[in-house]
């Protein structure tokens, strides 16, 4: 055998860099290595907290994500009518003049009239302090058609929530729960501890209609009928609660299960019987009397009675109880039979109890009690937008916390536990500022966590005060604001109309929309002055998206390493659940066209109008660019951007003056930052006087904030008092209704508002979220594009055999707002009457820089235009929002639809005519 | 015609875990990544922005949806490279020596130099394990990131396939089979590892680690803690309460 000699010691790059990824927002850590200055190779970073080395299929394939030819290539100004793709190439300087051209006489008269909201950005606590400072109370992020359902009913009762916000404790879980994720923002965390758990054999269940992905790899799947998830978590707490397998001595401690609810007909009905210092009030056990709850060494009785007052405990026995919740009267609706509900609840409990854990760490709680362990209840749940993305997904996802929390499972060994700056209640957040003065910063920030009726965001004349109408009475706890009704509130001039939309890195042309064909209408629309109803429309992007073509003004950003950016504690960091922990990126390599980061865009901007904050005394700009912003700006004294070697000689964590040489700093430890919590503090964190001194210490807040998990919310019932008719903030009259039922102060389930059309629409309609695409992202990607460039909309076997569907064949999918023809695929692994597909595969004709032919453009399809941003008239006349009445979340899963067989074709409708093309078609990749 | 080798001191190859992985297609874009710009020629692609973009991956993730004899249908994600066989047939068909499995740890590889895109093994392998790479034109394949396994200039612990050091399920385990104390052989006896299509006589190292059952939760019902309906609430809290 001649065996020829090869190289097997080549040399792998000229340098390495590390930063962090942003091909998702997962914020993994990489190795970005570069021959000849040019990118040559993406991998992960192994001593990176968030991915441990791994990296998805969208990190890896970052190298063509930075040489896409989707890439914007400098500002441009529209020139002819707006879509028609008429626009000049114009320079930075006058780009930004005429911003500020736009933006300045609105801020002297009207900042209200100045809308400002972001996508897919990471940058929050930059861009809306830039908002504040401007005064318009119309900002926030994409939150609101995401999964604040998520957050707000997380916040609300746990003081956290999923996103990545928290996580199983993967090293110790023995068995895990996942409810409604194909993918989520914290991808490859999931993955590696998905991986923990199958080395060592626990079982994971998940709860999902489509047996993909995570899916797919649980040991037991439970098909469920879409919207129905928080029915099944309520019959799993009644067969709990029936057999008395509940945490008694957690909910006695730690949450408000003991607290006494006034029972008094009147306004302060099923309030906590507070004492004279307003102090809520449990019933020692060791006196019989009324204390504090948070009393030093008080035992609170979970079945107490005091004056004709039951505790928060009775309620919830009385309601989980009630036979209306067992399995037998659930099964039917949920598509799960009775008795596997019971074996999942049978499991539940006995992981929980039986194979209960303890760690041998002495700690101290709030009301000065010290513990000898920290007993832990191996059981652990995910979930996300799949249960959270209904009508009902709120009480939903409180329904998913009651259930842990009756097993002792959050913030115990074993179970989920929270990240920095979590465990935070909804207390702690601030309440929204919406009042606009010109010429005025906002007096606080936009938004925040309601607590009662008198904290909405209304006018005085009762109107809603912000474009969105967040915080109002259709959807009081708005948390993140309702981006997805923006464009059609703006046109329909309902509260009001604006002058200038600015949007950042949001394909609202496109999939990030509802009812996606009249959107892109109501951006062209003009009105009988001849002007466009949405008179400005200013974006920024880094690519050719669907939207670029409907703006105005395009002020192009850079792509992921060509900038900094910050992923720090006062927006999104990527803490552990046992340090706090933040990163940085940095330009590993310089743009090669006449780009510039939308952070350091809009610091430049703000100092052009002169902002409070972003000048100098003298007028000059405050900050050189965003890395200067990151480093100097102080949110309070001593607490900033990044928590990592802060103080003049950086020795500092947390707290402390600027460094100057902090970036570097974090470059040499590979883009990242983690301040650990000690030993006695990763537990019980909320109640744990050792995380509290901890969590002040390094700036997370001033002063310790232990609480109780909020079984029975008492914002939700201040809410439902106003709905009967207490208080002098009253709701409309035909949302009194909707208040009652949706504002119930503990978790319920009611059917989505979605089912009303159910008769003529009998088949649900899901996306999922590919775990190698972001969004619309992915498909400018040369590699990606080819491991999914083509979406199906999958049929079960029921529907695929009742219409004898064969391969090739498209269907015309009817809902009560529009129509599409679409390819179908056949999928046995799937709740039978749900069908599915891919989201934002299907691409509009030439953008993102595709040729016209395209798979995306031609086969490729979005349910998007399925979906009305209102629902069909009530009785009343009147059109709700197609969001949780809660918290304003878009129901895009409440969708439901009719299918038909039409054949063989080969095209997806509707058809759109092709996007004007804002860089040159894109030929051969790098 | 070429030979393959007596013997091979070592067999290096995949043990790669079907109860784990997600079909997240991780290793897809890692073995694009390094392989683009490693051994060899890159992995160029046609078309890359057009109607139908067709570039060469030497690994690809496929999804199934598989029907047990009794309960719900599954849906299994199935990672498909070549499995480096010890009889492997793309070898003995090559007519000029380019194709050729190494001694020393059984990596089946293609020598570029020597090889006319003939595309015959491609044809003989019964896998579809090769690809013909349209730029090139040389085929391309699996090399067990030979240039990455003994590469002095990585770390230690990186010197794996880089869809090893990618996975982020860990699902996919690269060792010597013929070592039986090692990581994959372990593995792969513990867990059932099966070599796929076996009856082809190709002898392949790698070897799949079949799925767990599924769908086994059948815990009996919890035991009611008294009749509710019967003696009420006031029943139930002193059942419940009654030990505290």
């Amino acid at each position: 055998m001649n065996q020829p000699s090869i190289d097997t010691s080549p040399a792998v790059s000229d340098e390495m860099r590390q930063t962090t990824c942003y091909m998702c927002a997962c914020r993994c850590g990489i190795n970005v290595h570069l021959k000849s200055g040019r990118v040559s190779y993406i991998e992960g970073n192994r001593k990176h907290p968030v991915n441990r080395g791994v990296l998805c299929a969208k990190g890896a394939s970052g190298i063509m994500q930075v040489t896409a030819p989707s890439r914007l290539q400098m500002p441009l100004r529209r020139v002819g009518p707006r879509g028609s793709g008429a626009f000049e190439e114009i320079s930075w300087d006058e780009a930004l003049n005429l911003a500020v051209s736009w933006m300045k006489p609105l801020r002297e008269t009207a900042p209200e009239k100045l809308a400002f909201f972001t996508g897919r950005d990471q940058s929050q606590a930059l861009t809306s302090w830039w908002a504040q400072a401007f005064g318009t109370p119309n900002y926030a992020a994409h939150g609101g058609f995401c999964s604040v359902n998520m957050a707000a009913g997380g916040i609300y009762t746990i003081g956290g929530a999923f996103w990545e916000f928290g996580q199983p404790d993967w090293d110790r879980t023995k068995l895990f729960v996942l409810f409604g994720v194909a993918e989520d923002h914290d991808s490859n965390p999931i993955k590696i501890g998905l991986g923990k758990l199958k080395a060592r054999g626990a079982r994971v269940v998940g709860v999902n209609p489509i047996r993909s992905g995570y899916n797919a790899i649980a040991d037991d799947w439970f098909g469920i009928t879409p919207g129905t998830d928080g029915l099944l978590i309520l019959a799993l707490v009644h067969c709990l609660f029936e057999a008395g397998k509940i945490d008694l001595d957690y909910l006695a401690r730690f949450t408000n299960a003991p607290l006494l609810l006034d029972a008094t007909e009147g306004p302060g009905k099923g309030l906590f019987l507070r004492n004279a210092d307003g102090v809520p009030l449990v019933i020692d056990r060791q006196t019989g009397a009324p204390a504090p709850w948070n009393g030093k060494g008080v035992e609170p009785d979970l079945g107490a009675t005091w004056q004709g007052a039951r505790t928060v405990f009775q309620h919830m026995a009385e309601r989980y109880l009630s036979p209306k919740y067992a399995p037998e009267a659930v099964a039917e609706r949920c598509g799960i039979a009775a008795d596997r509900i019971r074996a999942l609840a049978a499991e539940l409990a006995r992981v929980a109890f039986d194979e209960a854990i303890e760690i041998a760490q002495l700690w101290t709680d709030f009301r000065g009690v010290q513990h000898q362990k920290m007993p832990g209840r191996p059981v652990s749940f995910h979930a996300m937008r799949g249960i959270s993305a209904h009508s009902n997904g709120f009480q939903t996802a409180r329904a998913l916390h009651l259930l842990q929390i009756i097993l002792g499972a959050v913030e115990t060994p074993g179970s989920y536990r929270l990240k920095p700056p979590y465990p935070k209640p909804a207390d702690a957040h601030p309440v929204p500022h919406f009042t606009a003065v010109p010429g005025k910063p906002l007096a606080g920030p936009h938004l925040g966590y309601v607590r009662s009726p008198e904290q909405l965001a209304l006018k005085p004349d009762g109107t809603p005060a912000r474009i969105d109408k967040a915080f109002s009475w259709e959807n009081p706890l708005s948390a993140h604001g309702l981006m997805h009704m923006v464009i059609a509130n703006a046109y329909a001039g309902d509260p009001y109309r604006i002058d200038t939309l600015f949007l950042y890195m949001a394909n609202m042309a496109w999939n990030s929309s509802m009812n996606t064909a009249r959107v892109m209408e109501m951006l062209t629309d003009k009105g009988e002055d001849g002007e466009y109803v949405i008179p400005r429309i200013i974006y920024s992007d880094a690519y050719a998206s669907e939207m670029v073509a409907y703006a105005d003004l395009i002020l192009p950003d850079t792509t992921y390493l060509e900038r900094h950016d910050c992923i720090g504690l006062l927006d999104r960091p990527i803490s552990e659940p046992d340090a706090a922990g933040d990163s940085i990126r940095w330009p590993v390599i310089e743009p090669d066209r006449d780009v510039r980061g939308f952070q350091s865009v809009l610091l430049d901007l703000g100092a052009r109008l002169a902002l409070p904050g972003m000048v100098a005394e003298d007028g000059s700009p405050k900050y050189r660019d965003y890395a200067d912003y990151i480093v100097n700006h102080q949110r309070r004294p001593g607490v900033g951007s990044l928590i990592g070697w802060r103080g003049a000689d950086g020795t500092k964590e947390g707290r402390g003056e600027p460094n100057l040489n902090q970036l570097a700093r974090y470059i040499e430890n590979g883009s990242f930052y983690q301040a650990h919590i000690p030993e006695e503090a990763q537990f019980y964190k909320p109640w744990n006087a050792a995380y509290q001194v901890w969590a002040v210490k390094i700036g997370l807040y001033d002063t310790p904030q232990p609480y109780l998990f909020a079984l029975w919310s008492e914002p939700l019932r201040r809410f439902q008092l106003a709905a009967e008719g207490h208080g002098p903030a009253q709701p409309p009259e035909h949302l009194r209704a909707q208040l009652r039922l949706a504002m119930d102060p503990l978790p319920i389930w009611y059917a989505p508002f979605g089912e009303a059309g159910a008769g003529e629409y009998p088949v649900h309609a899901l996306t999922q979220r590919p775990m190698d695409m972001y969004h619309s992202w992915g498909s400018q990607n040369a590699w990606l594009r080819q491991i999914r460039g083509r979406n199906f909309l999958y049929l079960p076997t029921k529907i695929w055999a009742a219409q004898g569907f064969c391969e090739g064949d498209y269907a015309r999918v009817t809902s009560p707002s529009g129509e599409i023809v679409a390819p179908v695929a056949h999928m046995p692994a799937l709740n039978e009457n749900t069908v599915w597909t891919w989201n934002a595969i299907g691409k509009r004709k030439a953008a993102w820089a595709l040729d016209d032919g395209a798979s995306e453009a031609k086969e490729g399809f979005l349910l998007n235009h399925l979906i009305s941003e209102l629902q069909p008239a009530q009785a009343d006349g009147h059109r709700r929002a197609n969001s949780d009445p809660v918290t304003g979340q878009a129901a895009w899963f409440d969708l439901r639809v009719r299918i038909e067989r039409v054949g063989p074709r080969d095209h997806a409708e509707p058809v759109f005519p092709p996007l004007p093309r804002v860089v040159p078609k894109g030929r051969t990749r790098a | 015609m070429t030979c393959l080798p007596a013997h091979t001191d070592k067999k290096l190859g995949l043990a790669i875990d079907l109860d784990t992985c997600v079909g997240c297609q991780a290793c897809v874009s890692a073995c694009k990544g390094w392989n683009d710009q490693g051994y060899g020629a890159s992995l160029s692609d046609q078309n890359p922005y057009g109607a139908n973009p067709s570039g060469t991956f030497l690994n690809r993730v496929h999804s199934y949806q598989v029907a047990p004899d009794e309960g719900a249908v599954q849906t299994i994600a199935f990672p498909r490279s070549c499995l480096h066989c010890d009889d492997a047939p793309c070898v003995t068909v090559c007519p000029t020596g380019a194709s050729y499995k190494r001694a020393e740890d059984g990596i089946v590889l293609v020598n570029e130099d020597a090889c006319i895109g003939c595309g015959l093994c491609a044809w003989a392998c019964p896998y579809g394990a090769r690809e013909l790479d349209a730029a090139a034109g040389v085929m391309k394949k699996c090399t067990l990131c030979v240039d990455r396994i003994y590469n002095e200039n990585l770390p230690e612990v990186d010197r794996v396939p880089a869809c090893v050091r990618s996975c982020p399920t860990g699902a996919r385990h690269f060792g010597d089979f013929a070592d039986p104390e090692s990581n994959v052989s372990r593995l792969s006896r513990e867990r059932g590892g099966v070599a796929l299509m076996p009856e082809m006589g190709t002898a392949p190292t790698n070897r799949y680690l079949p799925p767990r059952r599924k769908d086994t939760l059948a815990a009996p019902a919890l035991a009611p803690l008294g009749d509710f309906m019967a003696t009420g609430l006031a029943g139930w809290l002193d059942r419940i309460l009654g030990g505290r």
